[in-house]
């Protein structure tokens, strides 16, 4: 589908998956595609982590307050201005209570622990909080996308079914009315959709195909495609012979080369096989389309690497088919409807 | 006076508990099965308590109908393997049942919506479930070695920190105030704390604040139970037999996640035992590859792949060079990314050769040492090759 088209689908992104899959990373290349189609973007750090700041080249974490992580036409020269802040519970609720003119308590509330005891009492009560603090900024229209770096997947399925939680247990207050405009921002795909990310390993798929079917079944939240992240590229020509290779090439290589080469090439071919294996498992048991980022070689993802990755993403998100007007979630078994054709896109 | 050998193989063959702590992802449940295995495996009678296993591993340990109780493992070792998922809820529920006065009152707690809630929502309580469950099971006596996978959490000392939060929220002095019946005590609670608690009834609904009150009320005589627990559970971490492990991945933002965690357990004076560092790339050999400019085709590829690999090896290595000689002199166990992922008995036996050594035997003063050296001086025999060495031959 057409990227730009892809960036303008909602207002918030919501980026989710297991623990150390690379959520973060993703985020930041989302991002820069979005601000290369001219949205002002805004990424939103739940818990204050330094990778997002680290892929835009920038030392330290982020704040509570905005500051820019790319200014605009970094990225492209119609580009847009990328921003980050951090949105704690404890943050969005002085916020809340300075909103609905409660300023004076709000300190002793924190500092007495009793904020603490309410937000334990009500259920779901400091997702709500942040929800609530996420669908304001949405509502505020000062960014263009909204991307959350959502909290690990286990976590994500409480964050995201919070408020639909709260809508049952809650019969009236502010609180309750919170909850109800929070649902119709998840439940509305022109503001809202997740993206799942996994790698192609065992656990995080088994994973991500549980998050995506508890999202559609409990939240009836849009989603978009899964992302698949640090994928080893294919390299033709790893099956060939070291020295058979060389002759041909005409360079001459040692027996310890060729024997390194040999090695390295078998363990990539190994990697490869089980990730081929489980993007199968995963297309089989999760009919949504993926796209495929693939792994840097290096441990750290700064600005070189968060651009290639955008890069990927573009080619990833070009080659997906359109989705539907709920998303590509209706399409999962058991939701709306079973499309074949999902299926087919999803097996690329 | 045991001997604690200040090696990896201390850890499965002389510790009493062994907590192991590191951020999500990082193969933590993994190295705490293999390090119950290898205990086994040495003759002692192990338990792991994991947080959340990969569903395959999970079979392979039988815990797939395993209630909070552990169940026995089989296999050819002369020891014990025991494992048990960790159920928060259950364990809490043991708990309450303890120190409740009786049955009416534990009963009023467990069906307490804010109880309920409670479990999922105050942060730490899956921490300080996994530490009351420890304690319950070195109380039993059952158990020459526990291993514990401690959840995925920023902070290290959550663990040790859960239990004195508990305490402190039962003990909160506005809603102790709102609970007592007694009139000194309205007249002790200020004009300021009673406007305050008006101010609450109004944002949350005054139905929320009746579970609240009723919660309170429920709990009524039980904290100085949980307090004395929590203390023990506290004592028992401070003994010298139990040692700390720091788990993590070679990438960036999880080194930097284990500098925190290492910098958190130093701060409290708690001594790491050791560093094991999963997921990293394996080295190909000392030598060049021919240059890679001008060469196309297969060798192009052979020698890109080459280089790649060797490049991110080289940049793991020294990524956590800093972890490494922040834990100095405890050991650092490379375990390599792995051709497969680990779930079976199998795979944890192999894993366990990389952390305590491939030719290991189930010996009794200690087995032949860390896979590799301390603080950023990786000998080459110290760092991960392929991975697919056999696994050794069960011992016994």
């Amino acid at each position: 589908m057409d990227v730009a088209a892809f960036c303008r689908q909602s207002r918030v992104l919501i980026v989710a998956g297991k623990g150390g899959v690379g959520k973060t990373t993703v985020t930041a290349a989302l991002a820069r595609v979005a601000a290369r189609h001219s949205l002002r973007t805004l990424v939103v750090e739940l818990e204050a982590k330094s990778g997002l700041a680290t892929a835009f080249g920038q030392p330290g974490g982020l704040d509570y307050q905005e500051s820019v992580l790319e200014p605009a036409g970094a990225e492209a020269s119609a580009g847009a201005e990328i921003r980050g802040r951090v949105l704690t519970p404890d943050d969005a609720l002085l916020d809340y209570l300075a909103e609905h003119g409660l300023r004076r308590v709000s300190r002793r509330l924190m500092s007495s622990g009793a904020a603490e005891v309410v937000s334990t009492a009500v259920p779901g009560a400091r997702d709500i909080l942040v929800l609530g603090k996420v669908k304001q900024l949405e509502r505020g229209g000062s960014a263009d996308l909204i991307i959350v770096d959502a909290p690990a997947a286990g976590h994500a399925i409480t964050f995201l079914t919070s408020a639909t939680g709260l809508l049952d247990s809650a019969r009236g207050g502010p609180v309750r009315s919170q909850a109800a405009e929070v649902v119709g921002m998840l439940g509305d795909p022109s503001r809202c959709q997740v993206v799942l990310v996994t790698l192609a390993e065992e656990m995080p798929v088994s994973e991500v195909v549980e998050t995506a079917y508890k999202l559609e079944d409990r939240v009836g939240i849009s989603l978009g495609p899964v992302v698949v992240n640090a994928l080893y590229p294919c390299l033709a020509g790893l099956e060939a012979d070291p020295m058979e290779a060389a002759a041909a090439a005409g360079v001459e290589v040692s027996a310890g080369q060729a024997e390194s080469m040999r090695a390295a090439a078998a363990f990539r071919g190994r990697r490869q096989q089980l990730q081929a294996d489980q993007l199968g498992r995963l297309a089989e048991a999760l009919p949504l389309p993926q796209v495929h980022l693939p792994f840097v070689f290096s441990t750290a993802i700064g600005p070189a690497q968060s651009a290639i990755l955008a890069d990927a993403v573009v080619k990833g998100v070009r080659a997906l088919p359109d989705p539907g007007p709920d998303g590509y979630g209706a399409r999962l078994p058991g939701a709306a409807a079973t499309d074949e054709a999902a299926v087919g896109a999803a097996d690329h | 006076m045991i001997d604690l050998a200040e090696d990896m193989s201390g850890l499965a063959q002389d510790r009493a508990i062994v907590v192991c702590c590191g951020a999500g992802g990082v193969g933590k449940t993994t190295t705490s099965a293999a390090i119950a295995l290898e205990g086994a495996r040495r003759g002692r009678r192990a338990c792991v308590v994991t947080i959340d296993p990969a569903r395959r591993l999970a079979d392979a340990l039988g815990l797939e109908s395993l209630t909070n109780r552990p169940g026995l493992v089989e296999g050819d070792w002369p020891g014990e393997l025991w494992a048990l998922m960790l159920d928060t809820k259950g364990t809490f529920d043991d708990l309450v049942a303890r120190y409740a006065g009786g049955e009416d009152q534990a009963r009023t707690i467990l069906d307490n919506r804010l109880y309920r809630n409670l479990s999922d929502v105050l942060s730490g309580t899956q921490e300080y479930m996994a530490a009351e469950k420890l304690y319950e099971l070195a109380n039993e006596g059952r158990f020459d070695l526990i291993v514990v996978d401690t959840p995925p959490t920023r902070n290290a000392l959550d663990f040790l920190e859960a239990p004195r939060r508990l305490t402190r929220f039962l003990d909160n002095r506005v809603f102790r105030m709102l609970v007592a019946p007694t009139r000194a005590y309205l007249r002790a609670m200020s004009v300021a704390t009673q406007a305050f608690l008006r101010t609450i009834s109004r944002v949350v609904g005054t139905e929320m604040m009746g579970d609240v009150v009723a919660f309170f009320r429920a709990f009524e005589g039980m904290e100085e139970g949980f307090r004395e627990r929590a203390n023990r559970v506290r004592a028992l971490l401070s003994e010298p037999t139990t040692a700390f492990v720091v788990v993590a991945s070679p990438r960036d933002d999880a080194v930097e996640e284990a500098l925190f965690f290492v910098h958190k357990l130093q701060e409290a004076g708690i001594p790491i035992q050791a560093l094991v560092v999963n997921r990293l790339h394996p080295h190909f050999g000392a030598e060049q590859g021919p240059p890679t400019e001008a060469v196309n085709g297969p060798l192009g590829d052979l020698v890109a792949n080459l280089a790649d690999l060797r490049s991110v090896a080289e940049e793991e290595e020294l990524g956590f060079a800093e972890l490494a000689s922040r834990v100095a002199p405890s050991p650092v166990a490379r375990v390599p990314l792995l051709t497969d992922d680990v779930h079976s008995l199998a795979g944890l036996d192999q894993v366990a050769a990389h952390l305590f050594g491939p030719d290991r035997r189930p010996a009794t003063g200690g087995g032949p040492g860390l896979d590799g050296g301390p603080a950023g001086e990786p000998s080459p025999g110290g760092r991960p090759d392929l991975g697919d060495r056999p696994a050794p031959a069960p011992a016994g």
